[in-house]
């Protein structure tokens, strides 16, 4: 019997017995219904979404519908806006994550090593993640404009920090970096928990410094979890909608690919446009996703058993 | 006047309509009982009174309930919008802005109001309003209430109000060198307010935006001309710093601050600062909106709201008497004296408890007998998102090459063909 397994086991390609087969299709049927739910919930709404981009189809025109194949995408991507948007979407994105991955880090080291109230130490920078993005939006509208706020003054005496695009464009990334640091740090403290002491012990005893025991020892074993950490926060900045949509409402040309789209998509009816635009953002998603899959390669979530398991 | 012993009555007479209100919702919750007609009406504080007294006149025949929709015009838009294009039965009369009567009737989601209830809608109807809820010759909605701008400015710092745009900044220089206040409020924030000043700075100019059948866009010399008066404006100096990103409520506060001279704005200004501060009241003046024209006085853009019946409503009868009662005059009367919207029956200005609460009223009524109208298209949405866009900031427009990049992309915004910004 133990024979019988152990070489099953060892010669893969070997037909299944017809246990393991049954086993096999209770699995499928036990996984059955929550692939239906996703397809459902997911698969059908890209899939209309795409169909809806072939065609003009505007709420307001409900008579001039019709399959025009790809001339949405022609007008989307022929558009001033459309770039001007995604420029300021990638801008955003790269300035961000890069800040919050240094912030992060540091909020992570100083979580990690804190010897007095660790407890107290995690809330504490956990407190910003926990408010809602819209209600700390407005409190930072509030904060930069005159007349109603304490910080739009105290830079400039005599400006509006949210009616320019610089300073508005630095007022969105500060108030995502603020709301968002915590979250890295608490991806990264979970990668730092991975790093034997015993190693750092050995390092520090070969007469490695601090910098270099960061360097040559945690970042190498942190890897992992500084990659996932970097691609959700990428594919999350990518899709800032929130803050944009409280701090200006997309005012000189501070508006994302995402409220680029709910403008067109909500405020315009044009179901066409709109899903076109969805589609782009989806597709700029997809993107970010296989290229931190592809290009840092193995440690990513998804790929091969071989390091993911180290 | 009221007599306390009336009021009372009147108080009582709300508190059991609400009781009745409160049990038909739990009890019926289920099946709607085949007299309710579903009002969705953005927030205003005391239309419940009207909807209550409706009911009670109506002697049973139909129980409006109100529902009230977001406070902001977008967040009323995407609701109605939304149901409507899922045809949703449960929405028998909308409230809608005076923008969006084009949208709804082409898109098919408002009926037309024809025969006595037309003639009883147009009869005593000021023009301007009732042009608001016209679309290709038909009637689509009831005229609820209207707005205007008016110019407000301090009693104690300018002795004769400013007739034209010009006039007024060169007030402001004046006030400037004499070391007072000199600031000209006016909402310039990437939003549909900012459109209504410059809609009214081009209709003051004689200049067309749109043509009149909606499908061409037009942008003459007046359009350059109102074009030339926004820049002038933030080229003067007498602009807030945060002038790009204020709204309506925005400057009214900074108004009531004290550092400003003049403030362009909707009515509203008046009650606020009765209630804010009192003492502040007796400076503040108003006249007729400057106009670009020393020859003619200026075309103002009228706001509002109108009552339309969705093409969806099962009981369009219904909803059609009770929307009647919901702008009749006695109803207009009560909402403007209580929540301060004009009125659009010309004779209810007239009416009794209006001189107190409209002091401006016969301003009001001069700007709504020559009123000026947004551009008449569904697709008006598309085409104020893109003129608030090339408008903002005032400083970066440049006359000649905006007008040109207006036209362009108006006329993408009429085909809806072009991505709105």
């Amino acid at each position: 019997m133990s024979a019988a397994t152990r070489i099953s086991t060892s010669e893969r390609k070997a037909p299944l017995s017809e246990g393991k087969r049954a086993e096999r299709r209770l699995g499928w049927l036990l996984c059955a219904p929550a692939a239906i739910v996703m397809l459902a919930v997911t698969a059908w709404p890209i899939a209309y979404a795409v169909w809806l981009s072939f065609q003009r189809f505007d709420l307001k025109f409900p008579g001039q519908r019709e399959f025009i194949g790809l001339d949405n995408y022609v007008t989307v991507l022929t558009n001033q806006y459309w770039w001007t948007a995604f420029g300021v979407t990638v801008f955003i994105t790269a300035v961000q994550v890069i800040i919050e991955l240094v912030l992060g880090m540091i909020l992570a080291l100083i979580m990690h090593r804190a010897l007095v109230g660790r407890g107290l130490v995690r809330t504490v920078t956990l407190v910003p993640y926990g408010i809602v993005t819209v209600v700390a939006a407005f409190s930072w509208r509030f904060a930069w404009t005159p007349e109603t706020g304490y910080l739009a003054n105290a830079l400039t005496p005599n400006g509006a920090p949210l009616t320019e695009q610089g300073s508005s464009l630095a007022i969105i990334i500060l108030a995502e970096v603020w709301k968002t640091t915590p979250f890295m740090a608490l991806l990264l403290m979970a990668g730092l928990a991975l790093v034997p002491e015993d190693l750092l012990k050995a390092a520090s005893v070969d007469g490695a410094g601090p910098w270099q025991r960061f360097t040559k020892v945690m970042l190498p074993v942190m890897k992992p979890a500084i990659l996932v950490a970097l691609l959700f926060r990428t594919l999350d900045a990518f899709r800032v909608f929130d803050n944009i949509v409280v701090l200006t409402e997309g005012a000189q040309d501070t508006s994302s690919v995402s409220v680029l789209a709910y403008n067109n998509l909500i405020k315009g009816l044009n179901l066409g446009i709109g899903s076109t635009m969805s589609v782009l953002i989806f597709i700029a998603v997809a993107i970010i996703a296989f290229v931190f899959v592809k290009l840092f390669g193995t440690a990513a979530p998804g790929s091969d058993e071989k390091d993911g398991r180290g | 006047m009221g007599t306390p012993g009336r009021r009372r009555g009147r108080r009582a007479a709300a508190l059991g309509a609400g009781l009745a209100c409160v049990t038909a919702l739990t009890a019926c919750a289920p099946a709607e009982p085949p007299n309710q007609v579903n009002l969705y009406y953005a927030p205003e504080d005391n239309l419940q009174k009207v909807v209550d007294r409706c009911n009670a006149e109506s002697g049973g025949r139909y129980n409006i309930v109100y529902n009230k929709l977001p406070r902001d015009a977008d967040g009323q838009r995407e609701q109605m919008a939304r149901r409507l294009a899922a045809q949703d039965p449960a929405m028998d009369i909308l409230g809608l802005d005076t923008t969006w009567t084009a949208e709804f009737a082409e898109a098919g989601w408002i009926r037309e109001w024809t025969g006595d209830r037309k003639a009883e809608v147009s009869n005593g109807t000021l023009a301007g309003p009732l042009a608001s809820a016209t679309y290709e010759g038909k009637l689509y909605a009831a005229p609820k209430n209207t707005n205007v701008q008016l110019l407000w400015y301090r009693g104690d710092l300018v002795d004769q109000p400013p007739r034209t745009w010009d006039e007024m900044l060169r007030q402001a220089d004046r006030l400037e060198a004499e070391g007072k206040p000199s600031t000209v409020l006016i909402p310039g924030a990437q939003f549909e307010g900012y459109v209504v000043q410059f809609n009214t700075l081009v209709a003051s100019a004689g200049g067309q935006l749109v043509s009149d059948d909606g499908q061409r866009a037009v942008v003459d010399d007046g359009v350059v001309r109102a074009l030339q008066a926004l820049r002038d404006l933030a080229d003067s100096g007498h602009t807030s710093p945060s002038m790009s990103n204020a709204q309506e409520d925005d400057i009214r506060m900074e108004f009531e601050q004290g550092n400003a001279a003049f403030q362009l704005n909707w009515p509203f200004v008046y009650a606020s600062m009765k209630e804010d501060s009192p003492e502040q009241l007796q400076n503040l003046e108003w006249a007729r909106y400057p106009s670009l024209d020393p020859n003619k006085p200026s075309k103002v853009t009228i706001g509002g709201f109108n009552l339309g019946v969705s093409q969806y409503s099962q009981k369009p009868d219904l909803a059609f008497d009770a929307a009647s009662c919901l702008r009749n005059a006695e109803s207009q009367r009560f909402s403007a004296v209580n929540d301060g919207v004009p009125p659009t029956i010309e004779s209810v200005y007239a009416g009794p408890g209006m001189a107190e609460e409209y002091p401006m009223r016969d301003e009001i009524l001069a700007e709504l007998r020559d009123p000026a109208i947004r551009p008449v298209t569904p697709a008006y949405q598309n085409v104020s998102t893109v003129l608030a866009k090339l408008l903002s900031p005032a400083s970066d427009i440049e006359p000649q090459r905006t007008a040109e990049r207006l036209r362009n992309e108006i006329q993408d915004a009429l085909d809806s063909t072009g991505v709105m910004p």
